[in-house]
């Protein structure tokens, strides 16, 4: 890079001249899909707010949307974010976080390219709300860590070459300190995928099994014990991640909805009327609730709302799926299938209404079950006092379990 | 990285600019400067106090409020004497009246008859001066319509006139009018309907207050015998011209509804982490907590509503009907709950007349009917957005 390019700033009209440069060098047509991406992580216009050299320019993160409006009007693939969304919205924060030079450099270009897909190791049978309870352990040998437990509602494992892991490290410490982050290999002998069915028919989720994964201490994320911290922020980017995105005006659940009544008259009764125009009402306010966050977060003055959207979210998708699975009467007794396979993308607005229903249970269950959101909503927004605990101070392993 | 960075990702979108959702510096100042003012009279404590001395209308705090910060003008332009502001910035007004239950009549006269005034022809001598007059804040005006008329529904006023301007009929429930100046009467007429000023001193006008549910908003009677109208607007605009105002006043209406909402969410946070029972903070108990997270996610998304309807009328968007009845609708039984969780979870002081929250649950229920209950705005969105009843 020139001494002339660098001392330019990194502003919209900036990232148009370097988007154009990128396309001359590698016009989308003539390009393979891969080197095109490689070459757009090399420019820095891959998620331009990273840091430079890591497929970013330090720029303000809205300015991603000019690369892209630019790349997509010129026909260049992109890296099908649908697909690796758990690597670009929870692995890639917490690496670039936490991460080593090294980890950085070896793991974020090929998670960006979609080269390898990453997947994640929390939840455990027995660590859900209670995720620092987990039981999974990791114990040191040598220069490795040897791994042994059980993870569940594990999406994409077995399609991932890597998985974003917690473990106990130290059950002699109380149950937040003793664990540790580490970067996980998914081809590892010891790690054995299973499909976990659930309630719609389709296995979106798997078990995976760890009996005895080695894992090198140069792939642990963060200072050993310091891993529930380190989880942190990949938690707050799957929270954001589910209920977060700009909207139009029926754009969800509620359009399928409303489209139904539009198109089924001889199904309307005065009931059903009343309560979709509730539904119409609160899903219309919660959409404005997350235009007005947007908003403020591009003028830097970020509100606590984004705690409570995936709350409205959730609700909102439950109640609206039932309304219509109701609406449809003798539609709304049959199943499109129980053995659906399901696709890699995952929508919540898709398939039939009966596949909209029982997906929807799961939105007030993933990603922090409703009833733990609203107790942080109370302590860290409203700031009323948490509830007595005997947990917090103990050994994990004398806790009850 | 950060949430906040995540949503803001977000800006990648083809929609069109939305609403401006936020507070602007000016809003902000102008929010300061009432809040300042209403916690010098000593908020809801001094608010009780008045209503116990059998004063529901504090004449002076209007003058302050009117004159002083300007806030009787913010609809009309400055040309015609006003502050050349908007309905954003009264908004911000009604959010603080909202919060200190304050009993100005603010909505009926700055908003209603103001806006009512605005759609009359302003080059009209009587209209300018009267329409001076309420944005100066020395002269109250009020709509002589039933509180509970919407902004959709059917517009029959129970007024007539005779050849000579003098009105006969009776109007129920007229918000304000004991303290008002001069009367706006809508008056049906052959093709449509016309708007009339009365001064409430003329002759053949009797106003008979009722006792209100709601203290600081003060209803009457009003009976016209004969009194003498002067005729402000003919039925060429005189329709769109009421039917603007009660469109404002619901959009607006939202804004103090949240203000009261506010209010009891705060007053309820700060009492269960005092209040101790069981030995510990009744605010620590999840089955409290769960509601009163609850009830914050309803007062968020309350106020996205509510200055979404806001900038729509400030804008003069065409998505005005939907966005106020959508803030109708959604925000009049959110400072009802508001209202009732705060009672409730006071426990026994809730009930009491010394603890300031009947007050604003009496304001919240009252104007939960106030131009137009939920189920009405409702009914009117069924027809905008082509969800059509069976």
């Amino acid at each position: 890079m020139t001494a002339e390019t660098t001392a330019r700033p990194v502003d919209a009209e900036e990232l148009r001249r370097r988007t154009a440069e990128l396309l001359a060098a590698h016009p989308p047509a003539t390009t393979e899909r891969l080197d095109f991406l490689r070459a757009r992580f090399a420019a820095g216009l891959a998620w331009v707010h990273f840091p430079e050299g890591l497929g970013g320019l330090g720029a303000p993160r809205a300015l991603q949307a000019v690369v892209d409006e630019e790349l997509a009007a010129a026909g260049a693939p992109d890296n099908d974010p649908g697909r690796i969304g758990i690597g670009l919205g929870m692995a890639a924060p917490t690496i670039l976080r936490y991460g080593t030079e090294e980890q950085r450099q070896r793991f974020l270009p090929p998670l960006w390219t979609g080269e390898e897909v990453w997947c994640q190791l929390f939840s455990e049978p027995g660590a859900g709300s209670d995720l620092a309870g987990l039981a999974t352990r990791a114990v040191r040998d040598g220069d490795s860590w040897v791994v042994d437990g059980q993870k569940v509602w594990t999406s994409g494992a077995h399609k991932s070459r890597w998985a974003i892991l917690i473990a106990r490290t130290d059950p002699d410490a109380p149950k937040h300190r003793g664990i540790t982050y580490f970067l996980c290999d998914m081809t590892d002998p010891g790690v054995e995928v299973r499909p976990l069915r659930q309630i719609t028919g389709e296995a979106e989720f798997n078990e995976v099994f760890l009996t005895g994964v080695r894992i090198p201490d140069s792939r642990r994320l963060g200072e050993v014990g310091e891993g529930w911290k380190v989880a942190q922020t990949t938690l707050m980017n799957e929270r954001v991640a589910i209920g977060g995105n700009r909207i139009p005006r029926e754009g969800g659940m509620i359009g399928v909805a409303a489209a139904d009544w539009r198109e089924r008259p001889e199904l309307r009764t005065h009931d059903l009327h009343q309560r979709l125009l509730r539904l119409w009402v609160e899903a219309e306010v919660a959409r404005l609730t997350g235009e007005r966050l947007r908003q403020q977060l591009i003028q830097g003055q970020p509100g606590p709302e984004g705690s409570g959207m995936k709350l409205s979210f959730a609700r909102l998708a439950q109640e609206i799926s039932g309304w219509e699975v109701e609406f449809l009467a003798e539609d709304g007794l049959t199943y499109d299938s129980w053995t659906h396979t399901g696709s890699d993308v995952l929508s919540f607005t898709g398939r039939e209404a009966g596949y909209r229903y029982l997906r929807a249970k799961g939105n007030s269950i993933e990603g922090g079950t409703s009833e733990v959101l609203l107790n942080i909503v109370a302590e860290r927004v409203l700031g009323l006092p948490s509830e007595p605990r005997t947990d917090k101070d103990v050994a994990w392993k004398d806790l009850p379990r | 990285m950060t949430d906040q960075q995540t949503l803001a990702d977000a800006t990648a979108s083809e929609l069109p600019e939305g609403p401006d959702l936020l507070y602007s510096e000016p809003e902000d100042d102008l929010r300061a400067a009432v809040r300042s003012l209403l916690a010098d009279r000593g908020g809801p404590a001094a608010v009780l106090a008045e209503l116990e001395a059998g004063r529901t209308h504090d004449a002076a705090l209007w003058r302050s409020l009117a004159t002083d910060i300007g806030a009787a003008g913010l609809l009309v332009p400055e040309k015609l004497g006003g502050q050349g502001a908007g309905p954003r910035e009264a908004a911000v007004v009604l959010e603080e009246l909202g919060r200190a239950v304050t009993p100005v009549p603010y909505l009926t006269s700055a908003v209603l008859a103001v806006t009512a005034l605005l759609g009359c022809d302003t080059g009209q001598d009587e209209v300018a001066r009267l329409l001076a007059a309420l944005a100066a804040g020395e002269r109250i005006g009020v709509l002589a319509l039933p509180l509970p008329t919407a902004p959709a529904g059917p517009l029959e006023p129970p007024v007539r006139a005779g050849a000579d301007g003098a009105l006969l009929g009776t109007v129920a429930s007229v918000a304000d009018a004991a303290a008002a100046d001069v009367l706006l009467v809508p008056v049906r007429a052959a093709d449509g309907i016309e708007l009339y000023a009365v001064d409430t001193d003329a002759p053949g006008l009797h106003i008979e207050t009722v006792t209100p549910l709601d203290l600081t908003r003060p209803l009457a009677r009003v009976t016209f015998d004969g009194a003498a109208g002067r005729r402000l607007a003919g039925s060429d605009r005189a329709g769109a011209a009421v039917r603007r105002a009660l469109l404002t006043g619901a959009g607006l209406l939202a804004s103090e509804q949240l203000g009261i909402a506010e209010w009891c969410l705060t007053e309820l946070v700060e009492y269960t982490k005092q209040r101790h029972q069981f030995g510990r903070p009744v605010g620590s108990f999840q089955a409290l907590k769960h509601r009163m997270a609850a009830l914050w996610l309803e007062v968020v998304s309350a106020r996205a509503a509510a200055r979404n309807a806001a900038d729509a009328l400030a804008t003069d968007s065409a998505d005005a009907p939907v966005a106020v009845a959508v803030a109708q609708a959604y925000c009049a039984p959110v400072a009802v709950r508001a209202a009732e969780e705060c009672l409730q979870l006071h426990g026994g002081i809730g009930m009491t007349w010394e603890h300031p929250v009947h007050v604003f649950l009496k304001r919240a229920k009252s104007d939960e009917i106030a131009l137009g209950a939920p189920g009405r705005h409702r009914a009117s969105l069924a027809e905008l957005v082509d969800l059509t009843a069976p």
